[in-house]
C-alpha cells in the first residue's frame, strides 16, 4: 500500500493536474452549460466543473497507480495468481472441495427460504443468465464465433411456449423440449448460410438475424400478437396443483437450479468430448484444424445448434416466469448482455460464466440504491473490469496433459479443471 | 411503373444513404486501424450533436448571424468530439491493446452505456429541438419536393469528406502509416511507425466526422436526445460492413446501398419491414461476397 | 477441515442476514413509482417521477396523509416485462400501498399479476392497452388515460365528421401504444363507409429520415393522416412533410399532445390535431401543476406528467376518504368518490378506467394547443 505514496510527488501531481484540467475542458459544455428552454436563459453550473476537476485529479492518480500495478504482474511472472492458488488447493484437498461444494449447494437450496420474494426472483433471473451464458459460451467461448443474435433463439423458446399454450393449451413441461428443439433447428438454419463468414462479418450477420426475428415478431400480428405481446402465460404446474405467487416463485427457482446443474453437467461433458475438442481446435485456427481432419462445417453447425438449444430452453422458462412476453424483451441489447456475461466471466470457462452471470445480473439490481446513476455506474464498471481483467474474472486455464513416466507404464494425469 | 415515384424514392434513398455514410466513414476508419467494433462511435456522434446544440443555443442569445453560429457550433462540436474520442481511446481501449478482441468490444459497450447515461444525467432525457441554422438555398426551390436544403448539405459534405479522407489515406505520409498499421501493426511498429500516434490520429479523424455528422443530421431531423447515437451507430456499422469494413469508398457505397434498400423496400413493399430488408440484403451480399462489396478478401493463413 | 466448514456456515448466515433485512412496518405510507427511468424510453417515465416528487413534497409539508408522512419508492423497469416482474417483486417487499405505474402496457401486464397477488393497487398514467381494463384479469388496475380504442374512436370521428376526410393514411411507430391505437383506428375506419384506409404502415422509431414513407403517403393520394405514437416520430414526420410542401391534416394522440412536440417541431407543428383530456388549458389545478414543475425543475413538464399528477391526486384522496391504507377500502374509495384532479373531476369505473375524463381534440394554433369545441 505504501507504494501509492510515490504518486504524490511533484511530477505525478503535475500529471494529475494536467488530467484534471483536460477533463474540466472536456466536460465543460455538457456538464456546465444547461440551456433553459422555457425562459430562454442559460444556467451555468460551475459547481460541476469544480467537482469534475477534483474528481479527475484523484481518479487519474488512482488510475495510473492501478494500471502500473496491473502491468507489473505480467503474465510471464511466476507469481501464482489467487485463482491458480485456489485451484491448486482444491486439487490437493479433494475433501475440502467437496465440502465447499456442499456448502454452496446448501446455501443455494436455503436461499429462497431465507430471503424475500424479490431476492428469489432476481436470483432466478441470474440463474437463467447462467444457462444462457453457458449456451452462448459454446458458440463464442469454445467455437470462437462471435454471435450477436443470440436473443433470437431465446425468443423462439419463449414464443413457442406462449403460442402453443395459447392455441393448444400445452403445458410447460411439454413445451420445454419443443422450445429447445425448435431453437436448435433455428440454430442450424442460421448456421448454414454463414458458414463462409468469419469474425466481424459473422457478428453483423448474426446481429441482423436477431433483429429480423424481433421485427417479424413485432409486425406479424396474426402470428405473434405484435408489440402488445401475449399475457396470462401460466406458470409451470406441479402435478396440476395451483400455487400461490410466493410458492410459484420458489418453484421456478428450483427448476432453474436443476437446469443450471443439468447444463453444467452436459456442457462439461461436451467440452471434453471429441466434438468439444474439435470446437476448441476450430477456435484456435480454422485452417490448421481443417488440415488435421476436423470437419469445420460440422463443427460450426453443431456449435450453433447446441448453443441455440439452451437459449430455447431458458426462453420457455422465461415466458413462464414473467407470464407475459412481447418483442421488447428480445432486442439486440439482450444479446449484448449475454455476450457480456460470457466475456466478463472469462471466455471458455464454465465457472467464469457462472460468476459473470451472477455479477452482471445482480449488480444492476443492487445498484438500484444509486437510482438514476445505476446504468452510468454499470457502464463504468464494464470498462474498468475489462481494463483491469481483460481475460475475464476467471480466465480459462487450458487443460494440461502431463506425461509422467512411471516404472512400467506411461501414465497421463490431468491437471487443472 | 410510376417513374416519378421511383425517382422520389431514389433521391430519398440517396439522402438517407449520405446520412449513414457520414457516420460510417468514422466507423470504418477506426475499424481499419484497430479492428475494433467501436460500439461507442454512435455516442461520439450524439455528443457532437449535443455540444453543437448547447453552443448554438448559447450563441443565439447574442443575436449572431445563424450561419456564423452554425459554423462556430460545428467547429467546437468537432473539437470536443475529437477530444472525447481520444480520451475514450486512452481510457477504454489503449490498456486493452494486445488482449483478446472481445474484451475491447465489451469495453466499448460499457463506454457506450456510460456516455449515454452521462448525457442523460447532465442534460435531460427529453427530446430537444435543434435550432434551424441552415438557410434555405434559393436554387433548390424548383426541386423542393425532392430534396431539402439540409439533405443537400449532407450530400455535399459526405462527398467532400470522402474525397478528403481518400486523399489523406492514399497520398499523405500519415495515410501511408495508417495503411501500414492496418495491414500489420507489429511490422509497422518495427519499421518505426509510432502506432499510438496513428491510432490517436485515427480516433481524432473518426470522431470529427462523427461530430460533423451529428451536427448536420440533427439539423436535418430538427431534434435530438441522448439515445440517438445507438441506432445511428448500428446502421453505420451495417453500412460499413456491407461496403467492406475498413474501406473508405466501401463505407460510402455501402451506406448508399443500405439507404436505397430501405427506401425502395418502404416505397414498394412496406416500412413495417424496413430493417428486415436491410438485414436480409446484407446477409445475401455477404453470402456471395463474404468481405463486403469493396472489401478485399482476407488471406487465410495458418 | 472443520474450520473451513465453520467459515462457510458463518458466510452463509451473514449473507442471509444481509438479504433478509428491512421488511418491517414503518410509520410512513409508501407509494411506489415504477417505469422506465433509464434507456431509450426514459423520457416517458421520468416526468411521472417528477410529478410524484412534487406531490409528495407538497403533501408532506401539509402534514402528510392521515397524519403519516408519505414516502416514495422509485423503481426502474426499463419498460421490459422481465425487469418489471423483478421490480414488482421488490415493490411488494417494500410494503407499498399503491403503485403509480407502470408506464408501458407490456411491463404493466407483467407486473400486475404480482401486485394482484399481494393486494396492491396500481394506477398507470400511460398504459393504454384496452385489455388491461376490459379483460377483467387485473382487478387492481386503474388508469388516468383513455384506452387505445377510446382515443382511436375520437380521432376517427373527428377525421370523418369534422374534417370530412375520405382517404386516410394510418401510421404508427410499431410500439405497443402506437400500433394498438392505429389498429383500432383502422378497424373503425373500415367499419365506416365514408372513408377508406389507403395506407397502413409502421415507421421505425429513431430512424434518421422518413422521406420514403412520406413519398409513399403522397403517392397513395391520402387526404389526411392518423398517427399512433409519440411526439419524436410525429415531429419528424410533420416537419419533413411540410418541408416538402405537403400539407394535409395530421391527426394524432395523447402521446403527441405534449408541449415538447410544439417546442421540437416549431413552426411545422402549426395546424396539427391531437386528442387529449378535456379542459386542461383552463383547469386551475392543471395550470398550478405545470407551474410547480417549472418552478422546481426550470422546464416544461414532459409526457404523461398531468396524468401522473392526477393519478397521485386520486390515490391521496382515496386514502383520505378510506381513512386507512387497507386495499379494499382504498380501491372502493377510488371507485366511488369523485376527486378534483388536473384532468377534471374523476372517479374510476368498475373496470378501472377513469370516469369524468372527457376527451376532446386539440389543434396547434400560434404555438399552443387550443381545444376545439
Amino acid at each position: 500500500m505504501s507504494d501509492i505514496l510515490k504518486y504524490f510527488t511533484v511530477k505525478e501531481m503535475k500529471k494529475s493536474l494536467v488530467m484534471s484540467l483536460w477533463f474540466m475542458i472536456l466536460t465543460f459544455p455538457i456538464m456546465v452549460i444547461k440551456v433553459n428552454t422555457i425562459e430562454d436563459t442559460v444556467v451555468w453550473r460551475w459547481g460541476n466543473l469544480i467537482g469534475i476537476g477534483i474528481g479527475a485529479f484523484f481518479m487519474s492518480t488512482l488510475w495510473r497507480y492501478l494500471l502500473e500495478r496491473k502491468n507489473m504482474q505480467s503474465p510471464l511472472s511466476d507469481k501464482k495468481t489467487l485463482q491458480i492458488r485456489v485451484m491448486d488447493w482444491a486439487n490437493e484437498n479433494p475433501k475440502a472441495k467437496t465440502t465447499a461444494l456442499i456448502a454452496v449447494g446448501a446455501f443455494m437450496a436455503a436461499f429462497p427460504f431465507l430471503t424475500s420474494m424479490y431476492q428469489t426472483s432476481i436470483m432466478t433471473t441470474a440463474l437463467m443468465y447462467i444457462v444462457l451464458g453457458l449456451g452462448l459460451n459454446i458458440v463464442v467461448g469454445l467455437g470462437g464465433l462471435l454471435h450477436l443474435g443470440y436473443a433470437a433463439f431465446y425468443a423462439v423458446g419463449a414464443y413457442t411456449y406462449a403460442l402453443l399454450n395459447y392455441h393448444f393449451g400445452l403445458s410447460f413441461w411439454i413445451c420445454l423440449p419443443i422450445g429447445a428443439g425448435l431453437a436448435t433447428v433455428m440454430g442450424i438454419l442460421l448456421a448454414i448460410p454463414v458458414l463462409r463468414l468469419r469474425g466481424d462479418y459473422l457478428a453483423i450477420v448474426t446481429l441482423g438475424f436477431g433483429e429480423v426475428i424481433r421485427i417479424i415478431l413485432e409486425n406479424w400480428n396474426d402470428f405473434s400478437f405484435g408489440p402488445s405481446g401475449i399475457a396470462n402465460i401460466p406458470r409451470p404446474g406441479f402435478f396440476g396443483m395451483s400455487m400461490k405467487l410466493q410458492t410459484a416463485t420458489i418453484y421456478i427457482y428450483f427448476i432453474m437450479i436443476a437446469m443450471v446443474i443439468f447444463t453444467i453437467f452436459v456442457v462439461r461433458r461436451l467440452e471434453n468430448s471429441r466434438m468439444g475438442r474439435a470446437w476448441i481446435a476450430m477456435r484456435e485456427d480454422e485452417i490448421a484444424s481443417e488440415s488435421m481432419g476436423i470437419d469445420i462445417t460440422k463443427s460450426k453447425i453443431t456449435t450453433f445448434a447446441l448453443g441455440a438449444f439452451w437459449a430455447g430452453m431458458v426462453g420457455v422458462i422465461f415466458a413462464a416466469k414473467t407470464t407475459f412476453i412481447n418483442p421488447a424483451s428480445f432486442t439486440l441489447w439482450e444479446s449484448v448482455m449475454i455476450l457480456c456475461v460470457v466475456v466478463i466471466g472469462g471466455m471458455g470457462s464454465i465457472f467464469g460464466v457462472v460468476i459473470g452471470a451472477l455479477i452482471l445480473i445482480l449488480l444492476p439490481e443492487y445498484l438500484r440504491a444509486f437510482s438514476e446513476y445505476r446504468m452510468l455506474m454499470f457502464g463504468a464498471i464494464l470498462v474498468i473490469m475489462m481494463v483491469f481483467r481483460p481475460g475475464g474474472i476467471i480466465s480459462n486455464i487450458r487443460k494440461k496433459y502431463k506425461f509422467e513416466p512411471t516404472q512400467n507404464s506411461a501414465e497421463s494425469s490431468k491437471e487443472g479443471v | 411503373m410510376d417513374l416519378s415515384y421511383f425517382f422520389e424514392l431514389f433521391v430519398g434513398g440517396l439522402t438517407r444513404g449520405s446520412i449513414y455514410a457520414l457516420i460510417a466513414l468514422g466507423y470504418t476508419m477506426v475499424y481499419g486501424i484497430i479492428k475494433l467494433i467501436n460500439f461507442a462511435h454512435g455516442e461520439i456522434y450524439m455528443i457532437g450533436a449535443f455540444t453543437a446544440l448547447i453552443i448554438a443555443s448559447v450563441l443565439s442569445f447574442t443575436g449572431m448571424n445563424p450561419v456564423l453560429i452554425f459554423l462556430i457550433a460545428s467547429v467546437l462540436a468537432i473539437f470536443f468530439s475529437a477530444a472525447y474520442g481520444v480520451t475514450m481511446e486512452k481510457i477504454a481501449y489503449t490498456p486493452l491493446r494486445g488482449s483478446q478482441r472481445l474484451s475491447a468490444l465489451i469495453s466499448a459497450i460499457g463506454m457506450s452505456m456510460f456516455l449515454q447515461n452521462y448525457v442523460l444525467l447532465a442534460q435531460t432525457s427529453d427530446f430537444l429541438p435543434f435550432p434551424e441554422l441552415v438557410p434555405d438555398f434559393k436554387f433548390l426551390k424548383p426541386v423542393e419536393h425532392l430534396i431539402s436544403s439540409t439533405s443537400f448539405l449532407i450530400l455535399i459534405t459526405t462527398a467532400i469528406v470522402m474525397v478528403l479522407l481518400t486523399y489523406l489515406i492514399k497520398f499523405t505520409r500519415t495515410g501511408k502509416a495508417m495503411r501500414a498499421t492496418s495491414q500489420d501493426a507489429k511490422m509497422a511498429q518495427l519499421l518505426g511507425i509510432n502506432i499510438s500516434r496513428i491510432i490517436t490520429i485515427t480516433f481524432i479523424i473518426g470522431s470529427s466526422t462523427a461530430a460533423l455528422g451529428g451536427v448536420l443530421i440533427s439539423t436535418h431531423i430538427g431534434q435530438l436526445n441522448f439515445y440517438i447515437g445507438f441506432i445511428a451507430g448500428i446502421k453505420a456499422f451495417v453500412a460499413a460492413v456491407l461496403g467492406g469494413i475498413g474501406s473508405i469508398p466501401g463505407a460510402v457505397l455501402g451506406s448508399f446501398v443500405l439507404g436505397w434498400t430501405e427506401s425502395f423496400g418502404t416505397g414498394y413493399i412496406s416500412s413495417d419491414y424496413e430493417d428486415v430488408f436491410a438485414f436480409l440484403f446484407l446477409i445475401i451480399i455477404l453470402i456471395f461476397r463474404p468481405s463486403g462489396i469493396l472489401g478485399r478478401p482476407e488471406n487465410k493463413k495458418v | 477441515m472443520k474450520r473451513l466448514f465453520a467459515v462457510m456456515l458463518i458466510i452463509l448466515l451473514a449473507g442471509s442476514m444481509v438479504f433478509a433485512g428491512g421488511k418491517k412496518e414503518s410509520g410512513t405510507i409508501k407509494i411506489a413509482v415504477a417505469g422506465p427511468h433509464s434507456g431509450d424510453l426514459a423520457s416517458y417515465g421520468l416526468p411521472t417521477v417528477k410529478a410524484a416528487e412534487i406531490m409528495v413534497e407538497k403533501i408532506n409539508a401539509e402534514g402528510g396523509l392521515l397524519g403519516r408522512q408519505v414516502e416514495l419508492v422509485i423503481e426502474d423497469d426499463v419498460c421490459k416485462p422481465e425487469v418489471a416482474t423483478n421490480t414488482a417483486a421488490k415493490i411488494v417487499g417494500e410494503g407499498v400501498v399503491a403503485v403509480i405505474g407502470h408506464i408501458c402496457s407490456g411491463a404493466t401486464k407483467a407486473a400486475m399479476g404480482i401486485y394482484n397477488d399481494s393486494k396492491i393497487l396500481a394506477i398507470s398514467p400511460s398504459a393504454t392497452n384496452p385489455a388491461l381494463t376490459q379483460s377483467g384479469d387485473y382487478p387492481n388496475f386503474f388508469r388516468t388515460i383513455a384506452s387505445d380504442d377510446a382515443q382511436a374512436r375520437i380521432e376517427v370521428d373527428f377525421a370523418l365528421d369534422t374534417l370530412g376526410l375520405t382517404k386516410i393514411a394510418v401510421l404508427h411507430d410499431k410500439g405497443d401504444y402506437g400500433k394498438g391505437l392505429a389498429e383500432f383506428a383502422q378497424k373503425f375506419l373500415e367499419a365506416d363507409s365514408r372513408a377508406e384506409v389507403v395506407l397502413f404502415e409502421g415507421v421505425t422509431p429513431g430512424a434518421v429520415d422518413y422521406t420514403a414513407v412520406i413519398n409513399k403517403i403522397k403517392n397513395s393520394g391520402a387526404d389526411g393522416i392518423i398517427f399512433g405514437g409519440y411526439h419524436p416520430e410525429a415531429s419528424k414526420i410533420v416537419s419533413q412533410m411540410k418541408k416538402r410542401a405537403m400539407d394535409i391534416p395530421f391527426i394524432s394522440d395523447d402521446g403527441v399532445k405534449d408541449n415538447t412536440f410544439i417546442k421540437v417541431a416549431g413552426d411545422y407543428a402549426e395546424g396539427v390535431y391531437a386528442s387529449g383530456p378535456m379542459d386542461t388549458t383552463t383547469n386551475p389545478l392543471t395550470i398550478q401543476a405545470t407551474k410547480e414543475h417549472q418552478e422546481k425543475y426550470g422546464e416544461d413538464p414532459g409526457a404523461f406528467y398531468l396524468n401522473a399528477y392526477a393519478a397521485l391526486q386520486a390515490v391521496f384522496n382515496a386514502i383520505e376518504v378510506a381513512g386507512s391504507t387497507d386495499y379494499d377500502a382504498v380501491t372502493n374509495a377510488l371507485r366511488t368518490s369523485y376527486v378534483e384532479t388536473t384532468l377534471g373531476k374523476i372517479k374510476f369505473d368498475s373496470k378501472g378506467d377513469a370516469e369524468g375524463v372527457g376527451f376532446s381534440m386539440y389543434q396547434v394554433q400560434n404555438g399552443v394547443y387550443v381545444e376545439l369545441k
